[in-house]
């Protein structure tokens, strides 16, 4: 049975780039960066992506929305794809991506496939949430969420793997994340983690007996959160920040953790949940005498372990728990995306990221920790 | 590869049942005689031999088969398969698959070795002792360390008896409350972070600094808490970590022991010894430097050494010499005990004994020299190949082998090197081994082209990869579709290999899962 891929261009996604712009989010800039002299990125990223597809034409059903949505490059490459929904051409928004993704999840899609930049990869995430299996051709200015394949051809090979070797593939979280364009064009990172969603991954898988297949990550996942629970000192409180991996931790404690927020446990119950920078240093001052460990992970080919998805764990807080009772935790295929990159600190205390540096113990098994280099 | 003409090969194909699906009722292979009754009447019934609680009720499900077609049933399977001698075993890297002489098979099958009962009495083992004996005395100079023990049954054993010696070490010196890890790096072999788990220590592993082991994060993680640090020189990279003498430094001075895993030892014999590198401890797999055949995962045997200081530990029985008798010595209060039936693998022991014997002094240093040697040619071969490369320490030599990628390929093409292992197989060649994991090398392939093969295999076994990699530009669905001249194709579902309700490794649990 072929194989449904769903399609969505956003046409303007990674024109704010070349002029300077730092983004292409809103209206306004969408217009300043055209008067710039800017040219669409996107279309032209979402080709190579589509000219590698070729072979699998008769593999797949293509659907995707009309013009220069998905429908104009589908065509320019060859392809024919069934066009759905309806748009204003050349006045494209946000509310179409979004609206194209939940149409596209309504033909029952079995793979989206989408090129934009962080904007386009939240409309997505607000569209379907983590219900569609994803990946991300990187056509935007702003790249800091892991939906997206390393480059066009990359994404390519992983729709081609997808479809024609399934069992090759395995699917992993990959985080959402945006910074506030209009921080950034005021030379302020301010970046957010919005959610997960599924993308594919090769797995590696081997036949040879000598070093068969490599585990996937949620195995990982919970071998991690068994050590950490293992570990739990009943008298400390734990500050949880957020993500996948962390959430395995509450999972496994069967507590009502957030995904993206941060959670104190102490003795495995659930004392708070969600906890803001001011809730977390009220909780410090509240219980003086305890003694508090933040439990964080790293973000996917980012590389931070403070300052991005997790500001609630400001320098204040980092100060008070003390740095040598922070349990950094990651997945060895998350450190590996980082090819040799340090974890990287910013927490917005340039003084406090240098204290930060240097070797850490990462937990990446049970009993099992990797050292790593961090750096601001 | 001018002048290179691959093999034409086919491996023949049988649509073979499993053994337990095959045989008639009542058929037999042998016809065993009745017991004489002078027998029976000395030793009692079998029934009077074996413990009530012990004995069978049911007789097992064996398949009822003749000896005719047992064998077939065998050969066939046989030669569905590939073996090492074959074909040109150069892919199978850290395996050191080097030719084994046949001289060393007539030897383990003469009498004195076949027929050697692990129950007789000591006095009458002497000859194999001896041969054990002396086996530790060049391993001793090889290495330079104080004694050694043949009891393991391979190198990923040899590693866990070092942990237990560890455990044992610290325990008696009341320092294992403390003492509780084991420190090792990405591109040493995961068997020495396996084992000291598995010995329940926690296990930290250094990351790599453009290849080589990185000595500052040792120093930033050694402490009190430092139990041993377990490593691999030169590592499945091929590079020799320099400065090894100041690991074993740097946690000396922490109070933790050293461990030298020397499964890659076929480019260091007679050049680098374990003793002056600062280790306490370490093991050669005979299995492998010391010619001793395998695949198959075995026979094996590992040889464990170590410093005076650590012997009293060692596994039971060391084999001893006192006024000219060899000695089978358990009376050893410290030891950490049984880790195999009777003597480990004596077989293996005795080949190493007579390949050390053939080879003699110069002759294993020859043996490293011609094994980096023959690495560099290869290296030379396929550096000029498009799509391969290898990273980390340009222009630092490799010893004798190296872990490759095909990174670019893959980018290039969509093909890397799993593609690429299916096809190698249909030029006659039977292994083309990746990596450990994780992949830390993207897309990698590890040959190893020991000091056995000649400079034609080598341009043979390159010219392999380079046509594989022409096909993954030219003809990709040759790639896609490999391997074609095997008995066994591509599994179109990996997925079942890891569906605990759809594999099964016994008959019994086969039957059930497909309610036969």
């Amino acid at each position: 049975m072929k194989k449904k891929i769903g399609l969505i261009v956003n046409p303007v996604a990674g024109m704010g780039g070349r002029v300077g712009l730092k983004g292409s989010d809103g209206k306004k800039i969408h217009k300043m960066a055209l008067a710039l002299g800017a040219v669409p990125v996107s279309p032209k990223r979402t080709c190579e992506a589509l000219n590698v597809l070729s072979g699998i034409q008769t593999k797949i059903e293509l659907f995707t929305y009309p013009a220069e949505m998905g429908q104009d490059e589908a065509v320019l490459c060859g392809l024919s794809p069934n066009v759905i929904g309806s748009i204003q051409k050349g006045k494209t928004t946000p509310g179409d991506t979004i609206k194209a993704a939940r149409d596209l999840e309504k033909t029952g899609v079995d793979l989206l496939v989408f090129t934009g930049g962080d904007g386009t990869a939240r409309n997505i995430y607000d569209a379907v949430s983590d219900r569609l299996t994803v990946i991300g051709i990187p056509g935007g200015v702003k790249i800091h969420s892991g939906v997206y394949a390393a480059n066009p051809v990359k994404a390519a090979r992983l729709i081609i793997d997808f479809v024609t070797s399934p069992s090759k593939i395995a699917l992993q979280t990959a985080e959402v994340m945006d910074i506030d364009e209009e921080m950034v064009r005021q030379d302020k990172v301010s970046a957010k983690l919005y959610g997960y969603m599924k993308i594919p991954y090769e797995r590696g898988l081997n036949q040879s007996s000598k070093a068969g297949s490599n585990p996937k990550d949620e195995m990982f996942q919970d071998e991690i959160a068994l050590d950490v629970i293992h570990n739990m000192d009943p008298k400390v409180i734990y500050l949880v920040s957020a993500g996948t991996t962390t959430k395995a931790i509450m999972d496994k404690l069967k507590l009502e953790g957030t995904l993206l927020g941060i959670d104190a446990v102490k003795n495995k119950q659930l004392i708070s949940a969600d906890l803001n920078e001011s809730a977390i240093l009220q909780l410090l001052a509240r219980e003086p005498e305890t003694p508090f460990n933040i439990i964080t992970t790293v973000i996917g080919r980012q590389g931070y372990i403070f300052g991005r998805g997790n500001q609630q764990i400001s320098p204040a807080v980092i100060r008070r728990v003390g740095k040598e009772n922070v349990i950094v935790i990651a997945t060895i295929n998350k450190i590996l995306s980082l090819n040799q990159e340090p974890f990287l600190v910013d927490t917005g205390d340039p003084e406090l990221d240098k204290e930060l540096e240097g070797y850490i113990r990462v937990t990446t098994g049970f009993g099992k920790q990797h050292i790593y280099n961090v750096s601001s | 590869m001018k002048g290179i003409k691959l093999k034409k090969y086919h491996a023949p194909k049988y649509d073979e049942p499993l053994i337990m699906e095959i045989g008639v009722d009542g058929r037999r292979g042998i016809m065993v005689p009745q017991v004489d009754k002078e027998i029976d009447d000395t030793v009692g019934t079998l029934e009077d031999l074996i413990p009530a609680k012990s004995q069978r009720k049911k007789a097992p499900a064996l398949p009822e088969i003749d000896q005719y077609h047992t064998l077939m049933h065998f050969l066939r399977l046989s030669q569905m398969t590939l073996g090492m001698e074959t074909g040109i075993d150069i892919g199978e890297g850290t395996c050191t698959m080097k030719y084994s002489p046949k001289v060393n098979e007539e030897l383990v099958r003469s009498p004195q070795m076949a027929e050697v009962h692990p129950l007789q009495p000591e006095k009458t083992l002497q000859g194999i002792l001896e041969i054990a004996y002396e086996l530790r005395n060049y391993l001793k100079a090889i290495s330079g360390m104080d004694e050694f023990c043949f009891q393991t049954g391979g190198g990923a054993h040899a590693t866990y008896i070092n942990a237990c010696i560890t455990r044992k070490y610290f325990q008696e010196r009341g320092e294992l409350g403390t003492r509780n890890e084991v420190i090792t790096t990405q591109f040493t072999h995961p068997c020495n972070a396996a084992t000291p788990s598995t010995a329940g220590f926690r296990v930290i592993i250094l990351p790599h600094k453009n290849g080589y082991p990185d000595l500052d994060a040792l120093k930033s993680v050694v402490s009190e808490r430092t139990a041993a640090i377990h490593m691999t020189n030169p590592e499945d990279t091929g590079l020799y970590n320099p400065v090894v003498d100041e690991f074993t430094k740097a946690v000396h001075d922490a109070g933790g022991l050293c461990f030298y895993d020397q499964a890659n030892a076929n480019g260091i014999m007679s050049v680098a010894r374990a003793r002056e590198a600062g280790f306490d401890a370490c093991h050669f797999n005979l299995h492998k430097t010391f010619s001793s055949p395998h695949g198959c995962e075995g026979p094996a045997a590992g040889a464990y050494g170590c410093t005076e200081a650590l012997a009293a530990y060692l596994p039971v029985p060391v084999v001893t010499k006192l006024s000219d008798a060899y000695h089978l010595d358990f009376d050893r209060p410290k030891s950490i005990g049984k880790v195999r039936s009777f003597y480990g693998n004596l077989p293996a022991v005795l080949r190493a004994y007579a390949w050390i014997r053939s080879m003699g002094p110069k002759g294993i240093k020859t043996t490293a020299e011609i094994s980096i040697l023959n690495n560099q040619y290869l290296e030379h071969l396929l550096s000029q190949i498009d799509g391969i490369s290898y990273p980390y320490a340009e222009g630092k030599p490799r010893f004798e082998q190296i872990r490759y990628s095909m990174a670019k390929l893959k980018e290039e093409t969509g093909l890397g090197s799993h593609e690429i292992q299916n096809r190698i197989v249909d030029f006659g060649i039977q292994s083309y081994w990746l990596s450990h994991h994780p992949y830390v090398v993207p897309e990698p392939f590890t040959p190893e082209p020991c000091e056995t093969y000649s400079k034609e295999d080598i341009e043979y076994w390159a010219t392999a990869i380079e046509q594989a990699c022409k096909e993954a530009r030219e003809t990709p669905e040759i790639i896609e579709s490999a391997p074609h001249n095997q008995a066994i194709h591509q599994i179109k579902d990996f997925s079942q290999a890891e569906d605990a309700d759809r594999w099964a490794i016994t008959w019994r649990a086969y039957k059930k899962k497909t309610k036969k």
